[in-house]
């Protein structure tokens, strides 16, 4: 089956279904204009390939290796969206169809220099949330001065990381990486959010506010936006 | 519904745990640049010793402060800055202290002024003593600062603040060990009780006499804390290059400071030798090549390992249970119901204030007048004209700051003390992020309900000057109480309550609006918010009626004389006869555009010294207080809603041009006359088919 081809049908389901729900074989049928029975045999060699756990009858649901092909796919697609609204200057009505058709054939390293020149913007225009990319630093401060040539030592197994208002109230988590505006990293930093530092997301403050954290003993508030950017390792209860 | 458990919270850690080559790193003492800071130490001793208070923000400096000097304060500003300092004289046995009250920092880096100023202050003015407060129940955040004033190699004294909170938080600090770790005295202390003021009082002596006898010198102050190796040995190394250049720093917080890229002090060193930049440069890169991290970064998490390490070692901590900040927030920032006690906090807190200030103040004028001529005296010597305006204006401040401002401020300081304004800035940060600000920007905006003056003031708290820019812009579209006597004495007493109400909301919408145009066509950058959370707490009367006071003494000093000056030049004005004129030459503005009676025209002269002067004036005109009978109510609406916005007060526009110059003022000043009369306008043309 063609690249192109899996990453449609991954992204569609993470579309329908998001990181650990089901999408109904009908659903992805629809949106991607394909008979159902064509549909289920997709999810079949998918599921061959360990990258969705198809359940007849009921639909697909993406695993850890899915999940990963589609965060790195929508990564690629929202840093393509930026890139033609704010540089090339495409109406943001139309970026979603080019980056649609964009995303399959760019490499993780156009990928990533994208994000470098755009400097490592964190949402698409239309505000939704571009992941991180894989490599094993903490602030891309350092991506930036690093003029790329790093890449290949630093990039490394896919860390597990999900920005800190992705966590549930009373989770826990430890700090992997701080993405933003310079100044506001130092602040946070100052503030005892160093790398390997554990946090406890306190809780959610109504219409996407800020959120309330505890480190070190203290509590903070923090806009939502810039929990947006701090990216934790989440630690699973025991 | 109960909270969660905090970080660390029931994680006890006894003393045995203690990583073993911690204790070794600290208390040597390596004295080697002890030399160079006494020239500039001896030009001081005559002035008197100077001490200065350093931490956190809301550790309790003030209230350390305020201990320690009593009654004797100067309140101002940091030269040339807009950073409030605060100063006072503390006496003990003949001896005269200066102490002064470094604002609330976190860190030495360069994210705000306030950071910069404590730092030049210490560093380069070098106090005798600083004295570094700290939250006793927040220790490891608290110590990383402290490191840094270590760094700073400021002579020092810890002032374990609050520890009633840490006992009540089931935590119990090992105060020996702490001073041992450090190399400082460190004394407990509940400030608010004055518990520990003696002792710190004492240590503070005992510590400058120590210091004016060289031979014991800084044996405990010079404690070294040592980092991981491979930041300490390019620290070493170069500060080892830094000895030939002359700096007022001491030379080792310099090499940190050039290894985290800290822009002030790698221009300051550029400009005397520009290979020692290149060479911390690459020094930093080799560290962020290392660790996958920036410099700055890497060397917070350092301190913040040691500041750790020492907490873990001195401190040890209970379980805690869910406290009763947990119980309160659940409802302060829920979706529903946290909405709903905004309302009736803030709502409520309006009310009151303008039910209880129409009281009061009608009782005020009641004593007054005997004394006070509304009629003002327009013929005559021109010294008597002049009198009776100032006095006028004098009288007008009075029954406006006293029964408005003055119960508005105090409240309000109550339930800014309590913890719970934080949660009404969390609350609407969200709200505030489409007009470039964020959810501080709150504080400002409520206090403009009050007097904008203050609240234009209080636009400091913002941190980047776009962001202070724009919340003060807003604030001047706040109505203040001048304004809202005008909107209650027309709109509410002639129209309905309704449509002065409505005036409000329109108010609140046109501020959103204009925000998010200000954020859009003014520039620079805005930062998010970045705040901490305090617990809930009982306020104290003390700390209320203090900040009352700050914020109502700019009244003094700015509104009452620009209501006093500004009210004896225009009734010089009026009594010249000069005032008619006027009112012709707006007549195209005020009769035809506006649809308002040509005397309106003096009105809204007046109206730029003091707002409610136009109500007043009002009923000096036309010969009566009953307004219904010579303005249509779309007359009174429109008069009303173009006094709400058409100009800041002179008052304002003085506090404006202090802040932000003259240019931006006009700038705001000329908008708001041009728009106000605009809407006026369009106002009066579709309020017609309604009333
Ligand atoms: N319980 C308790 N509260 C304190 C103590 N010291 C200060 N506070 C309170 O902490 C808050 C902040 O104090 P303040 O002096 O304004 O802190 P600053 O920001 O460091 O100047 C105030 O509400 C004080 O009443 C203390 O020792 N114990
Ligand atoms: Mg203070």
């Amino acid at each position: 089956m063609p690249k192109e081809q899996i990453e449609e049908y991954i992204e569609a389901i993470y579309d329908i279904a998001g990181k650990n729900g089901l999408a109904k074989t009908t659903e992805v049928a629809k949106r991607l204009h394909n008979a159902p029975a064509s549909v289920t045999e997709v999810f079949g060699s998918l599921a061959e390939s360990g990258l969705v756990r198809y359940e007849p009858y009921k639909g697909a649901a993406l695993t850890d290796a899915g999940e990963e092909v589609a965060l790195k796919i929508k990564r690629k697609h929202r840093l393509l969206e930026v890139f033609l609204s704010d540089i090339l200057g495409i109406d943001p009505e139309k970026v979603h169809e080019e980056a649609c058709r964009m995303e399959h054939s760019i490499s993780d390293e156009v990928g990533d220099a994208m994000c470098r020149m755009l400097n490592a913007p964190a949402r698409c225009p239309c505000g939704k949330l571009i992941s991180p990319c894989e490599k094993e630093i903490a602030t891309c401060n350092e991506c930036r001065t690093a003029d790329g040539s790093t890449d290949s030592d630093k990039s490394a197994a896919p860390r597990k990381v999900v920005p800190l208002t992705d966590l549930r109230p009373c989770q826990k988590g430890t700090i992997a990486l701080l993405r933003g505006d310079k100044k506001v990293i130092q602040r946070l930093s100052d503030l005892g959010l160093t790398p390997g530092t554990e946090v406890v997301l306190m809780r959610k403050t109504p219409m996407g506010g800020p959120i309330e954290l505890c480190v070190r003993r203290t509590n903070l508030a923090v806009g939502h936006e810039i929990a947006d950017n701090i990216f934790v390792k989440a630690v699973l209860e025991a | 519904m109960s909270g969660c458990m905090g970080c660390g919270a029931g994680r006890s850690c006894n003393k045995s745990q203690k990583l073993q080559s911690s204790n070794s790193q600290f208390g040597k003492s390596q004295s080697n640049d002890g030399s160079d800071r006494k020239s500039c130490q001896d030009c001081k001793k005559n002035a008197g010793m100077v001490v200065a208070l350093a931490g956190n923000a809301n550790v309790g400096k003030s209230a350390v402060f305020n201990q320690l000097t009593g009654v004797d304060q100067i309140l101002g500003n940091w030269p040339g800055k807009t950073v409030e300092r605060a100063e006072g004289i503390l006496q003990y046995k003949g001896r005269k202290i200066r102490v002064i009250d470094l604002p609330g920092i976190y860190s030495f880096s360069t994210y705000s002024l306030e950071e910069l100023v404590s730092r030049d202050f210490i560093a380069l003015e070098k106090p005798d003593i600083v004295v570094n407060v700290v939250d006793a129940s927040a220790l490891e955040r608290n110590l990383f600062f402290t490191l840094q004033l270590l760094e700073l190699e400021a002579p020092l004294i810890l002032a374990l603040n609050q520890v009633d909170l840490m006992e009540k938080r089931g935590i119990h600090v090992d105060v020996e060990m702490l001073a041992k770790t450090l190399g400082v005295p460190v004394v407990p202390m509940v400030a608010i009780k004055g518990k520990g003021v003696l002792e710190l009082t004492e240590e503070i002596v005992k510590l400058a006499g120590r210091r004016s006898a060289p031979s014991q010198t800084e044996s405990g102050i010079k404690s070294r804390l040592k980092y991981g190796k491979e930041v300490e040995e390019r620290i070493e190394k170069l500060a080892r290059l830094l000895d030939g250049i002359k700096i007022d720093y001491p030379r080792r917080w310099v090499a940190i400071k050039l290894l985290e890229k800290d822009e002030e002090i790698t221009k300051l060193v550029a400009g005397m030798d520009g290979s020692l930049v290149s060479a911390a440069s690459d020094l930093a890169k080799e560290l962020e090549e290392m660790h996958g991290e920036s410099s700055n970064v890497i060397i917070s998490a350092e301190r913040y390992h040691v500041a750790e390490e020492i907490a873990r070692n001195a401190q040890s901590i209970g379980v805690e249970g869910v406290s009763l900040t947990d119980r309160l927030d659940a409802i302060a920032l829920h979706p529903v119901l946290g909405y709903l006690s905004i309302l009736a906090v803030i709502g409520g807190l309006l009310v009151w204030t303008f039910v209880i200030g129409a009281k009061i103040s009608e009782l005020l004028v009641e004593v007054l007048r005997p004394i006070e001529q509304l009629e003002p005296v327009v013929s005559g010597p021109l010294g008597d004209i002049l009198w009776n305006g100032a006095f006028a204006g004098l009288v007008a401040g009075l029954t406006l700051v006293i029964p408005y401002v003055l119960p508005f401020y105090i409240i309000l300081a109550f339930i800014e003390d309590s913890g719970y304004l934080t949660r009404i800035s969390v609350m609407l940060d969200q709200g505030m992020h489409s007009m470039g600000l964020h959810g501080k920007a709150i504080i400002p905006l409520i206090l403009g309900y009050g007097c904008n003056v203050p609240a234009c003031f209080a636009c400091r708290i913002m941190e980047t000057p776009k962001q202070k820019l724009l919340a003060a812009f807003l604030v001047t579209m706040v109505p203040c109480t001048a304004r809202t006597v005008v909107i209650l004495g027309l709109v509410a007493a002639f129209v309905n309550i309704w449509w002065a109400m409505a005036l409000y909301v329109f108010d609140i919408l046109l501020i959103i609006l204009l925000g998010r145009i200000a954020f859009k066509a003014v520039p620079g950058d805005s930062v998010g918010l970045i705040m901490e959370m305090p617990k809930y707490h009982v306020p104290s009367a003390k700390v209320v009626l203090k900040q009352t006071w700050a914020r109502t003494k700019s009244l003094l000093w700015v509104v009452f004389p620009a209501y006093i000056i500004g009210s004896a030049a225009l009734q010089a004005v009026y009594a010249a006869g000069w005032l008619n004129p006027v009112n012709d030459l707006l007549s195209p503005i005020t009769v035809a555009w506006l649809g308002l009676p040509s005397a309106v025209g003096i009105l809204l002269i007046f109206g730029l010294v003091r707002k409610e002067l136009t109500i007043l004036m009002l009923a000096v005109i036309f010969q009566t207080t009953n307004f219904a009978a010579v303005l249509s109510p779309v007359q009174l609406i429109v008069l009303a809603l173009v006094t709400m916005i058409y100009i800041p007060c002179l008052a304002v526009i003085l506090c404006l041009a202090k802040e932000f110059g003259w240019k931006k003022t006009a700038a705001i000043t000329v908008f708001e006359v041009v728009f106000a009369i605009l809407l006026g306008g369009i106002a009066s043309r579709l309020l017609m088919p309604f009333l």
